[in-house]
């Protein structure tokens, strides 16, 4: 027979508010095997926890059972607690009666009488606690990182720079991601390329990282400390590390027109490109959609002239495995597609373009070599029109556009005109936003010296209406604070498009078991005080992936996501969960049905000689589990048609018991 | 009414024996009377020619028999399998609940299996001995002629809507192979699910309030292969209860229910063996009906290593929010 102690919390007014406590209190101590029973204003405190250890101690209990918030709140807390008086962690069930309760009342009678019957339940269980000791598992001292944007970069540098091997995962032939594209960057306008390309060579050079470019994550399994993952490196036709990224071959190269992505499709490159100058690793790729070796045997001139003999047209798709410790999310962002945005006629005229094509066309290194140039003739605009919020902030139920702000575009808007006034005085900028949100340090400066010193004209109100006539694009407004009508003839129209999550995200959080909000976005285990860990153990999130930010806030993240990693990696053992599945080998039927629906893999079979009921022995295939691979959902225990799977901690006795406290 | 004779069976048994194929033989032997059939091992010749019966009242399913008898037999064990029986036979190996290299698996086509309770209707009571040929023969205490029946006027209840005349699994086929009928067995339960709750909870409690908790039906039941049975096991706490009330003589057989589905291949053994008639194979058709209809055909046993619908996931299953709503069709 347990000796069980309730601790009944208060919570402030949290829970006294609705629950009478000492009700509460008085009641559970009839319950069977209730020793003692108290309340107390805040059990989580050092005061409230010092009555739980004295209680220990003083009545000998062998069990606990704490009224009070979600076990996701403070069961470890408490755990803490009972460990530190000598009492087995996993002798403590904690009752909800906040969330489940007192959040969720307004009767007090009817809020005390849950709360009783929420103990009730909870003692019940506690009844059937078993002691558990966790099992330990060791851990893979080397870190993933997929995407090699800014937040990848960063991330895997201070992971390295701590002395743990990391790899960078990164889909497309150079790392850099959209931070290599821009120009500048705000509010202090250093150039985007001088201050990240540094780091790109950092990486190349580190001896801890190694670069997985032109690769992508087809596969993850395993868990925390023990990730088995499967990447696949896609064919470049060139050899990685015999080409010297000369350029040779590029310059040969016949096929000269294929968009290239680079310049979001501004200019051209060659099927053998390497995509900018400073591009890490500096290798040429080989579009096999667009070379002619490759698509029909003719041609080969880029084998020709490589000395270095890097080009092999042969190549197939690699894969490799690697285990991993640890695994960080730095997928990045997009612009979201202008196709449904019709009334900016993005698909209608070459001069209305996104942000992102403006930052190339004012690049020294894009199509134009820096000039800022109409698309459609070349010529300089003098006229141009940014427009704000296009797709984000829009209506829930409208069938474009994202809901959320996409939080860098006032900033970049800014940082355009400004530029734009700085370099081509000649020339008027009107933007058009819906609000101006430059909550940074030094943002709010920023943005008003755009509008103060350098005579950019704000207006408050949205772009209705572009229409392209002749070689002007005729722009119609409203502006909401003078309530007018605008006509604008422009010769440049630019749009703020929103940031989607990249589509590569989804696919990738499904094979980490990671979740997702409603816009793709990857969540974090808690909004304020776990913002860099998925729920998921293990896993990390950096930058964009998680949410709209600018480089500082990605930077920042970025950082902390590698602390987050340091800490599990400079750990030898990883302490496991010990509520996981085991098998009644007697009751066990080894019908496999429990290996089908295990979604860990932990389930594997033996044949194993038993003695039987009439005394014969027989061999006989039973489940096994193992340890360190189970994570404890007890999706076998329901498949198990014998009932020899049970979870510890969880076991289906107890769960009945629970039931039937709460029934009785 | 069987196209295959005692004699072809007893021939190719002889044969396995004598080469060395076999060590045993799963057959029927005559029980007290000569429809009481049983299944029997038998070890060697004599005991074989002695005993072995072939008739329409064979209709015991012998997959269950092979866990147990392959766990003790050395060699190989010859087990005749009706089409219906194959089914439950993949089942048990999809399980791995024994050893497909200890079994030799004879298949025979079956013309339907005759139920004695309708002979009996027929005839009456005291029957002293049962003749079957092309008619079934009965004679009967009372009277001095013998009766002769069509055995096609006394098939088996699910005989009578028999799923498959094809034999999913064997290593040898004697006679002519069938073909998956397109049977009428949904009927029954398209019956009962048109009645009002009311209505079917009624049929139900006159139905299962006849039990008597004897276990046959588990016994003799495919797909209750568990080592130790929940009623058997005293932690479950549902260990041996009696049918001391009616919420308890339901929920044994509703339990049992839900245990084999998904796993249940309608071989219709549980109704066969039930000594009170109760028709508990529409409880295992209803689950097969509801899983065809959620998440697509499934037939259990059909092959070898296929996975029930319910412990597996595709993205066209049925959002369990759908599968609640039906319920209001239902009714």
């Amino acid at each position: 027979m347990q000796r069980i102690g309730v601790f009944v919390c208060w919570c402030g007014s949290n829970i006294a508010g609705t629950v009478d406590v000492h009700a509460v209190a008085e009641a559970l101590k009839l319950e069977p095997g209730v020793v003692f029973s108290t309340d107390y204003q805040y059990m989580c405190s050092q005061a409230g926890q010092n009555i739980i250890k004295e209680a220990i101690a003083e009545h000998k209990l062998t069990g606990i059972v704490v009224c009070s918030c979600s076990p996701r709140m403070h069961e470890a807390t408490f755990r803490k607690t009972a460990a530190a008086a000598g009492l087995n962690p996993y002798m403590v069930e904690i009752a909800n009666i906040r969330e489940q309760c007192s959040w969720v009342h307004k009767d007090m009678p009817i809020g005390t009488e849950k709360a009783i019957i929420l103990g009730k339940a909870a003692i019940a269980k506690v009844n059937l606690n078993a002691p558990l000791t966790p099992g330990e598992s060791p851990v893979t001292k080397r870190a993933l990182v997929i995407g090699g944007g800014i937040a990848g970069i960063q991330t895997a540098l201070d992971i390295a720079d701590a002395g743990f091997p990391v790899d960078i995962v990164e889909k497309k032939p150079t790392i850099g991601g959209k931070m290599a594209q821009l120009d500048k960057t705000f509010p202090t306008l250093d150039c985007a390329a001088c201050i990240l390309t540094p780091k790109m060579v950092d990486v190349a050079q580190h001896d801890k990282i190694r670069i997985f470019s032109y690769s992508e994550v087809t596969e993850v399994k395993g868990f925390v400390g023990n990730f088995d993952v499967k990447i696949k490196k896609h064919a470049r036709y060139v050899k990685e590390d015999v080409c010297t990224g000369c350029g040779d071959c590029v310059s040969k190269c016949p096929m000269k027109k294929v968009p290239n992505e680079f310049n979001l499709g501004m200019d051209n490159r060659h099927a053998i490109y390497i995509p900018f100058a400073q591009a890490v690793p500096k290798v040429a790729t080989i579009d096999p959609n667009a070379c002619n070796m490759i698509k029909n045997g003719k041609c080969g001139l880029c084998a020709k002239v490589c000395t270095a003999g890097a080009i092999d047209y042969t190549q197939k798709d690699e894969f490799i495995e690697e285990k991993y410790g640890a695994i960080v999310v730095a997928t990045g962002y997009n612009h979201i597609s202008m196709d449904k945005f019709d009334e900016f006629a993005y698909n209608q005229s070459k001069d209305v373009i996104t942000s992102l094509e403006f930052e190339r066309l004012t690049n020294a290194a894009g199509p134009t070599a820096g000039k800022l140039l109409r698309p459609s003739d070349g010529v300089h605009p003098h006229t141009i029109v940014f427009v704000q919020c296009v797709g984000s902030r829009c209506d829930a139920c409208a069938e474009k556009g994202k809901e959320y702000c996409s939080k860098i575009c006032c900033m970049y808007t800014a940082k355009h005109a400004m530029l734009t006034r700085d370099k081509y005085p000649d020339t008027d900028v009107y933007v058009f936003y819906i609000d101006v949100r430059t909550p940074g340090k030094n943002f709010d400066e920023f943005y008003r010296r755009a509008v103060e010193e350098y005579g950019v004209h704000y207006i408050k109100g949205m772009v209705g209406k572009v229409v392209p006539e002749g070689n002007k694009l005729k722009v119609q407004a409203s502006d909401l604070l003078s309530n007018k009508q605008l006509h604008i003839d422009a010769d440049l129209v630019v749009l703020a498009a929103a940031i989607e999550p990249d589509k590569s995200a989804r696919p990738l959080a499904t094979m980490l078991t990671a979740s997702m909000d409603t816009n793709d976005f990857f969540t974090e285990a808690h909004p304020k005080l776990r913002p860099v860990e998925s729920p998921t153990a293990g896993v990390f999130l950096s930058g964009a992936c998680q949410g709209p930010k600018d480089i500082p806030e990605t930077v920042s993240q970025a950082g902390a996501a590698a602390s987050k990693v340091i800490g599990l990696l400079a750990k030898d053992k990883l302490t496991g969960n010990p509520c996981i599945a085991h098998s009644d080998e007697m009751m066990c039927n080894g019908c496999s049905s429990c290996e089908r629906v295990c979604p860990y893999g932990a389930i594997t079979y033996v044949d194993k000689e038993f003695r039987m009921p009439d005394r014969t022995t027989a061999i006989r295939r039973v489940a096994s589990v193992n340890p360190a691979v189970c994570q404890g959902c007890g999706a076998c225990t329901v498949a198990c048609p014998s009932g020899a799977m049970d979870l510890k901690g969880f076991a289906t006795s107890q769960i009945i018991a629970e039931v039937d406290a709460i029934c009785k | 009414m069987q196209k295959i004779t005692k004699n072809q069976l007893l021939d190719k048994a002889a044969e396995l024996l004598d080469n060395g194929t076999v060590t045993a033989v799963l057959g029927w032997q005559k029980g007290e009377f000569d429809y009481d059939v049983t299944p029997a091992l038998f070890e060697n010749k004599e005991e074989l020619f002695a005993n072995f019966v072939w008739n329409d009242f064979c209709g015991a399913n012998f997959s269950k028999y092979l866990i147990k008898h392959t766990r003790k037999v050395e060699g190989k064990i010859l087990v005749f399998l009706k089409p219906c029986d194959t089914y439950s036979f993949n089942q048990l190996l999809t399980e791995h609940r024994f050893d497909r290299e200890k079994v030799y698996a004879v298949g025979i086509p079956c013309e339907g299996m005759a139920d004695i309770d309708k002979v009996k209707a027929i005839v009456g009571d005291g029957i002293s001995s049962i003749d079957c040929g092309e008619k079934i023969k009965v004679t009967t205490i009372y009277a001095d002629a013998a009766v002769e029946i069509d055995g096609k006027d006394v098939l088996e209840g699910r005989c009578e809507s028999c799923k498959s005349k094809k034999h999913v699994a064997y290593d040898e086929l004697l006679g002519e192979e069938g073909d998956v009928l397109d049977s009428n067995r949904f009927d029954e339960v398209a019956r009962l699910e048109a009645m009002t709750p009311d209505e079917r909870f009624a049929f139900w409690q006159n139905e299962l309030s006849r039990c008597i908790r004897c276990n046959a039906c588990r016994d003799v039941c495919p797909a209750c292969t568990c080592e130790k049975c929940v009623f058997g096991n005293p932690k479950s706490g549902v260990e041996n209860k009696s049918p001391a009330n009616s919420f308890e003589e339901k929920m044994f057989h509703i339990i049992r229910a839900f245990h084999v589905a998904g796993r249940c291949t309608d071989c219709g053994e549980c109704s066969r063996v039930c000594p009170q008639n109760i028709p508990l194979h529409l409880l295992n058709r209803k689950f097969i009906k509801d899983m065809n209809e959620c998440y697509g055909e499934y037939q259990a046993g059909a092959e070898v290593g296929s996975r029930a619908p319910l412990v597996n996931y595709t993205t066209e299953d049925l959002e369990p929010g759908e599968v609640f709503d039906r319920r209001d069709t239902d009714a």
